[in-house]
């Protein structure tokens, strides 16, 4: 496969990835914005919480000044002029398809093509008018579909591995960030890790919701949720989804399929990160302390990405 | 001046001709609310699919689509294959033109056409003399754009042998057509045309010496006006679709870079003009092209198709001399009429040309694209007046034609059915064999009275059908 169509496949899905986990976030953080703040101020601070995550909240000051719900809001989903929002993320999803149309099938297209034609309407109405759960769920949805779409018509080759290394690539990376962030929300670091406040609760719980994983957190540890078992869950357990391990196991075995002998650094670097997460217990991880741990790893999945690009994408 | 229009569904009596009777009835039968709630459905499938052009000048790059007529543009079996004829004898004649061109030059030899037109044009490419292609082919895939005038007279406008674009519209509208209204495909025998990327991949793999030589499709890139073209027939056909960045050139042969390192290219449907095929031998400031691909063509070490150098067959001032080539190459009388073209260079025409400008379309033999060009019976006295000046400063830069009268055929509008002009392109292809699929794509000129059917201009299609009585 070109070099440059790898490329695109990959960028494809990891923004449109991207996108379903901007929204995932936003949901939890909208979510708990609502809920009373003990003390915490006014939900803003909440809210201004997908941006620390993303990065962008020094961009949203120097554009907007003051922390403004709606604002916020709309500097996150829907706003054109900021790259890394969803509306954004979204049309450059489109924008790599539309490179490779030819390489994916038309059921593939068309649902993305549709994708970005629809957030451009719900862009036209604003986000209070068609509702921000809503809107999140919309955007959950439509990549639902389009991975949907991809499993059930796109051959088994090249192509299908490059859409899914870059839906991973993204997914660890947004796993690794989440958890972190809601870490430090969680409360004060010093605090034993099963940690059972209601603020503390409402602040894992939102986090299993966001990555869908509440149902097989409580299926696996029927408890509340808490700082250890939850990162485990997230972590280690290579069952769960949206979990770190399960995106390792499945970059790393997508790199062994590749052809070629050229991708070698990228599969020795993903077969190490599996290794890793395979043969390492939770409690090694918390001993190093969780933010220590994350703040390791989250350069590695950086580097695999960019070894998987000098190994595969650079087109010049 | 009065002017008659041939109409394709109706003849001089207001009659249904009878290749369009089947349609007629249907038409008549089908209540006017499903009509329009199947164009709205087709409107949304197009933007669906994104069947879209871009408009240069565009900072934007808005992707638009091409309206999209619902009445179908029908030619009857018997009528199609004289048309059919012609353009294969024409696009042959042509052909034989190029390598003659670039190679003894017979035909200038036998004074049938002036050195200086040919060998002084800018499209006359100095690298391909005496550079031998496999079947003495030139132009594999050619658009041949067909006019009818008053009385139904079909006439070749213009020859296209570059980068002729259209058919993945003439191929959608059909599939659009056939989702819309099935019973109409059920109904009578309409000649398919669904094969063209099957026959467009078998003309391309011929023109290799190559048993299974690897073609691609070589675009511009995604901002490309025809982009979705590019990529449609890529697909269609199961090759890369690849721009100039993933080409290389080492030891004169061609390369792509792909995942699992570089792999060979034998044959290039390349969509993009001469000029930018090669910074080092063409525009250096191209972007596009590959460094080198010339000296890999020139070993012959990969096809391009179109070749280089076409552009100086299709060029106006040549246009003139079609109907000689072909009698002079395939000892035939020409199937297809010419418009009749008055050359400004020849003093004699000149003066024709400057006591009747107010009746004649004046074009620039260089120019394409409706620039450069004068409507006669569109244009204001000063306007008019403006032109003699130009073509008295240069005439032999011009040549002029009579205006035609385009036939109509019915097309919706915002108020009902009317007619509106519409054009030909057939696609010829010329491998082993040469070959067009029944039809062609019909562009339609929305505007009232409007002559002009290019997208750009607010043209539009029609699916084109031909009829077996």
């Amino acid at each position: 496969m070109l070099s440059r169509t790898a490329s695109d496949l990959y960028w494809m899905s990891r923004y449109l990835e991207r996108a379903e986990n901007l929204a995932r976030m936003l949901d939890v953080s909208y979510s708990l914005s609502l809920m009373p703040q003990d003390g915490r101020g006014d939900g803003l601070h909440e809210l201004a919480m997908p941006l620390l995550i993303t990065g962008t909240l020094e961009d949203y000051h120097e554009r907007h000044g003051q922390l403004h719900a709606e604002r916020l809001l709309h500097f996150f989903a829907l706003d054109a002029a900021n790259p890394a929002s969803i509306y954004s993320c979204l049309g450059a999803a489109r924008a790599s398809a539309h490179a490779v149309r030819g390489r994916i099938t038309a059921d593939m297209w068309e649902n993305i093509n549709a994708t970005w034609l629809d957030i451009r309407d719900i862009a036209q109405q604003g986000l209070s008018r068609y509702g921000m759960s809503r809107f999140c769920e919309w955007v959950k949805e439509r990549s639902h579909l389009f991975r949907g779409a991809t499993y059930g018509t796109i051959m088994r080759n090249d192509a299908f591995r490059f859409i899914r290394l870059g839906t991973f690539i993204e997914r660890a990376d947004n796993t690794l960030r989440l958890l972190d962030a809601r870490y430090e929300m969680a409360g004060d670091r010093a605090e034993p890790v099963t940690d059972g406040t209601a603020h503390a609760y409402y602040q894992w719980s939102a986090l299993l919701r966001a990555l869908s994983s509440f149902e097989a957190y409580t299926e696996i540890y029927r408890d509340a949720p808490g700082a250890r078992q939850v990162a485990e869950l997230l972590l280690l357990r290579a069952d769960v989804p949206r979990s770190l391990r399960a995106c390792s196991e499945e970059i790393d075995q997508i790199l062994a399929s590749l052809p070629g002998i050229n991708g070698r650094p990228a599969q020795r670097l993903a077969a190490e990160m599996d290794a890793r997460l395979r043969f390492t217990a939770i409690d090694e991880i918390l001993e190093e302390g969780l933010h220590a741990w994350l703040t390791d790893f989250i350069p590695l999945v950086r580097q695999l990405g960019d070894a998987i690009y000098s190994s595969y994408l650079e087109a010049a | 001046m009065i002017r008659t229009y041939y109409d394709e569904m109706y003849d001089g009596a207001g009659q249904v001709r009878p290749h369009y009777r089947e349609f007629a009835r249907w038409l008549a039968e089908t209540p006017p609310e499903l009509l329009a709630q199947r164009r709205r459905e087709a409107d949304l499938l197009f933007h669906r699919a994104g069947i879209t052009f871009t408009l240069y000048g565009d900072e934007q790059g808005t992707e638009r689509l091409i309206p999209f007529d619902t009445i179908p543009r029908s030619i009857p079996a018997s009528e199609w294959r004289i048309v059919e004829r012609g353009c294969i004898q024409r696009v042959k004649a042509l052909n034989m033109f190029l390598a003659d061109l670039y190679h003894e030059q017979r035909i200038i030899k036998a004074g049938i056409i002036p050195a200086e037109q040919v060998l002084a044009n800018e499209q006359y490419q100095l690298a391909m003399q005496g550079l031998d292609l496999h079947r003495d082919l030139y132009s594999h895939i050619s658009g041949v754009d067909l006019v009818r005038d008053g009385d139904g007279t079909y006439y070749v406008l213009e020859d296209n042998l570059r980068t002729p674009s259209g058919v993945s519209y003439m191929l959608e509208d059909r599939k659009m057509m056939m989702r819309l209204f099935p019973e109409l495909f059920a109904a009578q025998r309409i000649a398919p045309i669904d094969h063209y990327p099957n026959l467009l991949l078998d003309t391309l793999k011929s023109s290799s010496p190559l048993d299974n030589p690897s073609v691609v499709v070589l675009t511009p890139g995604r901002f490309n006006s025809a982009f979705f073209e590019h990529a449609f027939l890529a697909r269609e056909m199961g090759v890369e679709l690849v721009e100039g960045a993933d080409l290389f050139v080492r030891d004169d042969r061609v390369f792509m870079r792909t995942t699992d390192g570089p792999k060979a290219v034998d044959v290039i449907y390349r969509r993009l003009d001469d000029a930018f095929l090669d910074p080092l031998a063409f525009n250096p400031d191209s972007m596009l092209g590959v460094p080198g691909l010339l000296a890999a063509y020139r070993c012959g070490n990969v096809v391009l198709a179109n070749a280089i150098g076409t552009g100086v067959a299709d060029d106006k001032s040549v246009y003139p001399f079609v109907t000689e080539m072909i009698r002079f190459y395939l000892d035939e009388e020409p199937i297809l009429k010419n418009v009749p073209t008055f050359q400004c260079r020849k003093p004699d025409e000149l003066s024709h040309v400057l006591a009747n400008l107010p009746d004649l379309v004046v074009k620039e033999t260089q120019g394409s694209g409706g620039y450069g060009m004068l409507v006669g019976p569109a244009s204001t006295a000063a306007e008019i007046e403006a032109f003699r000046a130009r073509i008295k400063a240069k005439p032999h830069a011009y040549i002029a034609q009579p205006t035609l009268c385009l036939s109509t055929c019915p097309t919706f509008v915002e108020n009902g059915i009317a007619p509106r002009h519409i054009d030909l392109r057939p696609f010829v292809l010329s491998g082993k064999e040469t070959r067009v699929v029944p039809g062609g794509l019909t562009r339609v000129a929305l505007r009232e009275g409007s002559l002009v059917v290019n997208s750009s201009q607010g043209g539009g299609t029609k699916d084109t059908w031909v009829v077996e009585e």
